[in-house]
């Protein structure tokens, strides 16, 4: 047992909670989130200044991300009409991607939706957003006839249908959107934590140094894995978001 | 069980052992459905595409709508797991 001596998780407050500094409440997640919203409007910023017909360099990646969102989650979901969203979700998509991709970025290590407050106001925004589109485009009446009443469904099961719709169109939306983003980045947070504290306990003179390579290997791997579950989360986040506004827009007949 | 109940001296390390017990079987028995979810669903997007190689985009977004729903349940269970271990 002694020969482990130095293995010991951290306790979960010295990895997610982090000391303010310049003003009271403003702290490394905050500085990340500052971070991740300049980069976002630096990158279409450089893009958009010199556009040209043939783009080069950043151009190439600009055009590339807003392609995606345009053909791989508006045209997919919303349709045409909901082209006029784009600067929206590019950019949601954007930052989550910047906010997340901290994670592996060397002597900062921390993704910023890995702390509650950051995915849930992202929900919240979210949902004021579907709803007000909702309610716009249908009406407030037509809007929870809709999405409270769906149609094709028996007179009396309505009892049944419509407090489960209630509950999960306003109340487990943003949640389960909120919770999604945060308890993927946390988990690939403790996942790096854990491989990491492993290699560390085991950088040892004795003769369990032999078996090092495996959690150290491991933590390669999974900070590759990491880049991946980045991009896949704000992807998710930003279709989710497309679903519900766009079908808040257009409710099925 | 009995001469683990007695060890355990004073109630705080007892309480915090069965915590972290619970911990473990609640996150394991959460990640059994969704498992099996996620595997329905990326299976039949599969054979899906296979079938239909030109509708592969729409049944990508599709897929990763129904991953993203599914997947919820086992993320639900790992705060509940976080909630019981760390607090």
């Amino acid at each position: 047992m002694h020969l482990l001596a130095t293995l010991e998780f951290p306790p979960i407050g010295h990895l997610v909670e982090w000391k303010s500094f310049l003003l009271p409440g403003f702290n490394k997640v905050a500085l990340i989130c500052v971070v991740a919203t300049i980069l976002t409007l630096l990158l279409f910023r450089v893009a958009g200044r010199q556009a040209q017909l043939v783009p080069t360099g950043v151009q190439n990646i600009v055009e590339s991300i807003v392609e995606f969102v345009r053909e791989g989650i508006i045209m997919q979901t919303m349709g045409p009409e909901g082209l006029s969203w784009l600067p929206f979700l590019t950019s949601l998509f954007c930052f989550i991607f910047f906010a997340n991709i901290f994670e592996v970025i060397p002597f900062i290590q921390f993704p910023a939706p890995a702390r509650m407050a950051i995915p849930l106001s992202l929900a919240l925004l979210v949902w004021v957003l579907f709803n007000y589109m909702g309610i716009k485009s249908q009406g407030f009446v037509g809007y929870m006839k809709s999405s409270l009443f769906p149609p094709g469904v028996p007179k009396a099961l309505y009892l049944l249908v419509t407090p489960i719709e209630f509950l999960s169109t306003f109340l487990v939306r943003p949640f389960s959107l909120a919770v999604r983003l945060f308890a993927n980045e946390l988990a690939g947070h403790l996942l790096l934590v854990t491989f990491a504290v492993l290699s560390a306990a085991l950088f040892t003179k004795t003769f369990l140094v032999v078996i090092l390579p495996l959690p150290a290997v491991m933590l390669v791997l999974l900070t590759g894995f990491e880049v991946l579950v980045a991009v896949l989360q704000a992807f998710i986040f930003t279709i989710l978001t497309a679903v519900y506004i766009g079908g808040a827009m257009h409710p099925e007949h | 069980m009995m001469n683990l109940v007695l060890a355990a001296q004073n109630a705080d390390e007892l309480l915090k052992g069965l915590g972290a017990v619970g911990a473990g079987i609640g996150y394991g028995a959460a990640a059994i459905g969704p498992g099996i979810g996620i595997g329905i669903v990326v299976g039949n997007a599969i054979t899906a595409m296979a079938r239909q190689p030109e509708a592969a985009g729409m049944v990508r977004t599709t897929m990763f709508l129904g991953i993203a729903f599914t997947e919820a349940l086992a993320l639900i269970g790992f705060v509940v797991f976080i909630l019981l271990k760390f607090t």
